[in-house]
């Protein structure tokens, strides 16, 4: 098959084999589990559960609250022991809205319900199962599934590409879940496939998981699924840009995949669905990497949603020595956590414990203009430009050189050769572009409901005249009836 | 545990602002030893006050601002080193310290430092004296004389604020053959006489003490682009211009005009284009618009090569290439992922 160019993208040292031969394995059932409200893109689940409840593995513990929602389920079977405030899974450390469970230890299933033809399902119905097993995009974004189903149906697609790209260094998870049940996944691409009626359906992988390859190759067989080798490179995993390999389109700017008639869903994503669909499990556990220089043996494992990273990192030995930098994700677009406290949660991929070797020096200094970051930028953007704008508060100007098409990627920090923190600037400055639209927003709601109330007061005014008005003319009548009758009266009497 | 949060990504790649510079003063190094081997201790002295000069420069105005010292950061010596490959090899010491200053403090430092200067810093050190000191700068000495590892070239020792005494004896005591006292592309010019290939690829010519080997100068350079320390299309645009320029004025009078390979290897081209025009800070950043400012600069050193009152116009040209590359950067701004046009959508 023919290949399109990446633009740009970089080769940052990939590090996958630390963990890549790591066979899956299962993390024993932690005590307490921690479940946020909120681990996907959209409004928080609503808990519908109350302390003190017992609650089975599986079930219903929180649901979708509004269009863009998840539903939560409890990873194992045990009591509620709090509806409160837990460490989020982010750099801030803040406190968000979690669900604590206490394990009973036994592990059991609310229910199981088989299907044993899921492709026989309507589209609908395949939708349906994905939204109440609280499915969302495992690459990261944790965009709510099915209603990438949903919306993708209603506009037509074309075809459904799977990201098996795991372009981040260090991650295995995908790798392994490719390797290690391969014919679930591709049961699982039919279901999406079948759910959004796609005619082609493409799997990217990375040709540096030739085991993945061939494993997802042999699953495919007989099947229109048609699994595509990539060239290595970085973002090659990146929506678009997978997009734009496989296919030589371009998702317009500002616009997004269904825009040219794509639909894009991860691997680990798709065996997520045929667990929902076939055997009715909802999303309660995900495949993590451990890995980095600072952990003692790295691995991949089986983990439920909710578990303290500290148990993650201990279950295979802990440190070889103290991290000096701890990392969510892969280390291009991960987030830094300080507090080990923090829960796994749909979105994590990968717990990372780094030495000061492998994050690098990157005390900043002046940027020398040489280009390299317009050179690596997979968007066509001249980040330094960008940044020197962000750097005066001009946020106009660096729209203007297409901030708001910025992907995050990270190419531009990694090669910046003066060690700029280009991608922090972007993040910065869309911040405030984002707190500048909702001020607006506010403002524009201020001014009217001013303006109605300044009309509703106009009106009331208007209206008492008015009455005033009548009334006087009413009395005045009745005073002129009253003299008039009077003058009569008179005019009898005389 | 307590640890400094930083933003994405966690992982950066081992180029460095110092590495660059410092491969760049490396791969310089073969061409100052060719110069040394050339003109002997005149070439060394000239070499060593220029960088001294710019280093102390830099220095002292970092003082000056109360800002931490920026002479491990390499560009400095480059800029230094740079320039006095640009001079004429006996060129007054004195005056080489005025070129030094000039180039730090005025070139660079005056702008905010590495980076925001617009201009090449070794070039304005070289324009200044150019205007300065017009006979210095365009007194040439022979190569390979035989005392030139035991004594300096009467001009080189020049006293602070002197004029250099005349060295037309001195010259004819040294005795090599054919001595002209002058550059190849003066000889074109006023004699209509034009060197060898040969002679100019090896650099056994008259001329400034790194502009000689046209060879040496481009294997340093190919390293340089090899190791990606350099952006390659910019000399390529340079020279592939220049040649183009050249060839259509031998087209249209081959008796008048030489030939592409004599504009290509005479005078400062070779070095303008690797390493002049190649400066990262004041050269476009945009795919497009480097290859807009290679073709600039080459074909106005061909201009005034041929038309202008001065023998050599690369220092020129390249200093108008760097007026231009803002434009040309506004100008060529690569096409946004998913947008049509060039530039910015909408």
């Amino acid at each position: 098959m023919k290949l399109f160019d990446l633009k740009g993208g970089v080769h940052p040292e990939g590090k996958k084999d630390l963990s890549a031969e790591r066979h899956i394995r299962a993390l024993p059932l932690p005590k307490k589990l921690y479940v946020p409200l909120q681990q996907h893109i959209g409004a928080p689940a609503t808990p519908i559960v109350n302390v003190g409840n017992k609650v089975l593995k599986g079930q219903l513990i929180a649901t979708a609250q509004g269009a863009v929602s998840s539903s939560i389920h409890a990873p194992t079977s045990g009591t509620i022991t709090a509806l409160g405030d837990h460490v989020a899974p982010h750099p801030s450390g803040l406190p968000v809205p979690t669900i604590t469970l206490e394990s009973d230890g036994e592990d059991r299933w609310f229910m199981t319900r088989i299907v044993d033809d899921p492709l026989a399902l309507a589209p609908e119905e395949v939708a349906a199962c994905v939204a109440a097993a609280g499915i969302v995009g495992l690459g990261g974004a944790t965009f709510p599934s099915a209603l990438k189903l949903n919306l993708s149906r209603s506009s037509g697609v074309q075809t459904l590409i799977m990201n098996g790209g795991e372009c981040e260094p260090y991650l295995t998870c995908d790798d392994r879940i490719m390797r290690e049940r391969a014919v679930e996944i591709v049961e699982g691409i039919r279901l999406i496939a079948h759910a959004v009626a796609a005619k082609e359906i493409l799997v990217g992988i990375e040709d540096n998981k030739p085991e993945a390859i061939a494993a997802m190759q042999e699953a495919a067989q007989g099947t229109t699924v048609k699994v595509v080798a990539m060239p290595s490179m970085y973002p090659m995993g990146s929506e678009k840009q997978i997009i734009q390999v496989l296919t030589g389109n371009e998702v317009p700017a500002g616009g997004r995949p269904a825009d040219i008639g794509v639909l894009v869903h991860n691997v680990a994503t798709a065996f997520a669905v045929q667990q929902a669909v076939r055997y009715g499990k909802p999303l309660i556990s995900r495949i993590v990497t451990i890995s980095g220089g600072a952990i003692l043996q790295p691995c991949n494992l089986e983990v439920l949603i909710g578990t303290p990273l500290q148990e993650l990192i201990d279950f295979n030995g802990g440190y070889t020595q103290p991290a000096a930098r701890l990392v969510l994700g892969g280390p291009m677009m991960g987030q830094q956590f300080t507090n080990t406290n923090v829960p796994v949660v749909k979105g994590t991929s990968g717990v990372l414990a780094l030495l000061a070797s492998e994050i690098g020096h990157a005390e900043a200094s002046p940027c020398i203009r040489c280009s390299t970051c317009v050179r690596a930028c997979p968007v066509g953007l001249l980040p330094l430009e960008m940044a020197a704008h962000i750097r005066t508060a001009d946020l106009t100007g660096a729209v203007a050189l297409g901030l708001k098409d910025c992907i995050a990627c990270g190419s531009c920090s990694y090669v910046c050769p003066a060690h700029i923190p280009l991608v922090h600037f972007f993040n910065y400055a869309k911040g405030d572009l984002a707190a500048q639209e909702r001020s607006k927003l506010k403002q524009e709601a201020t001014k009217k409901l001013a303006e109605a109330r300044n009309e509703r007061l106009a009106r009331i005014e208007r209206e008492r005249a008015e009455a005033a008005a009548k009334r006087k003319a009413a009395r005045e009548a009745k005073e002129r009836a009253a003299k008039e009758a009077a003058a009569k009266a008179a005019e009898e009497a005389v | 545990m307590s640890m400094e949060l930083r933003t994405s990504p966690h992982q950066i790649s081992d180029r460095s602002v110092e590495r660059i510079m410092k491969h760049v003063v490396l791969s310089l190094l073969p061409v100052c030893g060719f110069s040394i081997w050339q003109y002997g201790l005149s070439a060394l002295a000239l070499l060593l006050t220029v960088t001294a000069t710019c280093l102390a420069t830099e220095r002292l105005l970092n003082r000056a601002a109360s800002q931490p010292s920026t002479l491990n950061d390499w560009s400095a010596t480059i800029t230094g080193v740079l320039l006095a490959l640009t001079l004429p090899p006996a060129f007054p010491l004195w005056m080489a310290v005025v070129a030094g200053f000039v180039a730090i403090a005025i070139g660079k430092a005056l702008f905010g430092g590495l980076g925001f200067n617009v201009f090449n810093p070794a070039l304005i050190g070289r324009a200044f004296v150019q205007a300065a000191f017009p006979v210095a700068i365009t007194t040439w000495v022979p190569a390979f004389s035989a005392q030139r590892f035991s004594e300096f070239v009467p001009t080189t020792l020049t006293a602070p604020l002197m004029m250099p005494p005349d060295i037309v004896e001195w010259i004819k005591l040294q005795a090599v053959d054919a001595f002209t006292g002058a550059t190849p592309l003066a000889r074109w010019k006023f004699e209509n006489v034009v060197a060898s290939s040969y002679d100019l690829l090896t650099g056994v010519v008259t001329a400034s003490a790194g502009e000689t080997s046209a060879i040496l100068i481009l294997l340093c350079g190919a390293y340089l682009a090899a190791r990606k320390f350099m952006d390659w299309r910019i000399p390529v645009a340079v020279l592939a211009s220049a040649a183009l320029t050249a060839w259509m004025f031998q087209l249209y009078d081959p008796t008048h005009y030489p030939a592409p390979s004599f504009v290509l290897l005479s005078g400062g081209l070779m070095l303008g284009a690797v390493y002049m025009a190649t400066d990262m800070a004041t050269s476009p950043v945009t795919p497009l618009g480097v290859w807009i400012y290679g073709a600039v600069i080459g074909v106005v050193t061909v201009m005034i090569r041929y038309f202008g009152g001065l023998t050599e116009g690369v220092m020129y040209a390249i200093l108008l290439g760097n007026a231009l590359t803002p434009f040309i950067d506004l100008y060529t701004q690569p096409r946004v992922f998913g947008t049509r046009q060039q530039g910015k959508k909408k």
